[in-house]
């Protein structure tokens, strides 16, 4: 499985979301595809993509918030599964894209390469709802019920260590930022009104 | 990385251990118990809401109890109990984007453990953090355990260019937690409020 396929099958559907991606492939494959206002990339501290996605969760309990991480983040702050499983806002998609790899940084295994189960992490964590997805139909299945689902789910979407030739885009962080933060806040003042 | 209660007379309640926490008194002098002052933990947390600060998050440590405490009895207040400080950057950034105004409670080695978060996000992103730290390990301090931290917080602030300052008595708190929000939020950048013993410890 392929993560740009992935991402594909569930583009359109991003248009409800607010979207935070990790860095590197998942970043760039998803700007491949065409960047909206509501894609926030972290292209860097690793591991707060999580993080970033439950403040927005928690703070706005009517938005729907999705997640694109990755391996070799989650396993930098695997503590964030444990405080998104403490408030478990229904509202939240957390998606794991697991290459079992570093690929931005030349295809170093992760430990997910040696036996290491994000999903038994995640469940053990308290996470109310996850599954580990292999094909894209079942990925897609999986993103698209969750709204109807509505508890917090982590998928573990196991893909191939390939990506992009490059990760830089034009678009700059600071631009992305605050066009990012200028479409929540107005999404925001049109549900309450 | 652990934040300690040590001595032996902790309270435990649903929120953990909460008040009249007794830190090291096996080897206090007169063996007299000593606790976080209710009182300044208050005025910050009133100076806090006085400021719009709707979100608070946070990893206890001694000096900490009353506040977090007093956040998680206030409804109007979300509380994140946090298992590292350094997830507290991307839930601000989170609630900043919101349009909410949060903060950080955390121990100045919570803050080390942080700064990857605030250089790569914080700094990067240009994020208003407002950020207040236990000075752990200054004078007067008697865990050995805290000294080194002690030793290196006002460099490492400085370092990164954060701006600080000190609450270290009760007639200044209000207008510093206010003057230090605003200037994170015109800044867009993390600003760091020292919380000091003279403030948070009562003999």
């Amino acid at each position: 499985m392929l993560r740009l396929d992935c991402l594909r099958s569930v583009y359109s559907e991003l248009e409800d979301y607010l979207v935070v991606t990790i860095m590197g492939a998942v970043s760039a494959e998803l700007q491949s595809l065409g960047h909206r206002p509501n894609f926030f990339y972290l292209l860097h501290a690793m591991g707060l993509a999580s993080s970033t996605g439950l403040g927005l969760a928690l703070c706005l309990p009517n938005q729907r918030v999705i997640v694109f991480d990755g391996d070799g983040s989650l396993l930098m702050n695997l503590g964030s599964l444990s405080t998104m499983a403490r408030y478990r806002p229904k509202n939240l998609t957390h998606v794991v894209f697991d290459n079992e790899s570093l690929l931005s940084v030349g295809g170093f295994p992760t430990a997910t390469s040696t036996g290491t189960d994000l999903e038994g992490i995640a469940r053990s964590a308290g996470i109310p709802r996850v599954v580990t997805v292999r094909d894209v139909e079942n990925f897609r299945s999986e993103v698209c019920g969750a709204p109807q689902r509505n508890e917090l789910t982590t998928i573990v979407a196991k893909v191939a260590a390939t990506g992009p030739s490059g990760y830089v885009t034009d678009l700059s962080v600071l631009e992305n930022r605050f066009q990012f933060q200028r479409y929540v806040q107005s999404s925001k003042r049109i549900r309450i009104e | 990385m652990l934040r300690h209660y040590t001595g032996t007379r902790i309270k435990s309640s649903r929120y953990g251990a909460i008040a009249n926490v007794v830190e090291r008194d096996d080897i206090r002098p007169e063996n007299k118990p000593m606790s976080v002052s209710l009182t300044s933990s208050k005025l910050i947390y009133d100076a806090l809401k006085d400021c719009d600060i709707r979100l608070l998050s946070a990893l206890p440590e001694t000096w900490l109890v009353h506040l977090i405490r007093l956040a998680d009895e206030d409804p109007d207040t979300i509380l994140v109990r946090l298992a590292k400080e350094e997830e507290g950057v991307g839930i601000s950034a989170g609630a900043h984007f919101a349009g909410v105004k949060s903060a950080m409670l955390m121990q100045n080695h919570g803050f080390l453990a942080s700064i990857n978060g605030i250089v790569s996000f914080a700094h990067l992103y240009k994020i208003p953090l407002l950020m207040l730290i236990s000075y752990r390990g200054s004078f007067g301090e008697r865990d050995p355990w805290q000294t080194q931290g002690g030793n290196v917080t006002e460099p490492v602030l400085r370092a990164l260019r954060i701006p600080y300052f000190f609450l270290d008595g009760i007639e200044t708190v209000k207008k510093r937690i206010r003057d230090a929000q605003t200037l994170a939020e015109s800044s867009l950048q993390p600003v760091g409020i020292l919380l000091t013993r003279d403030l948070m410890w009562e003999e």
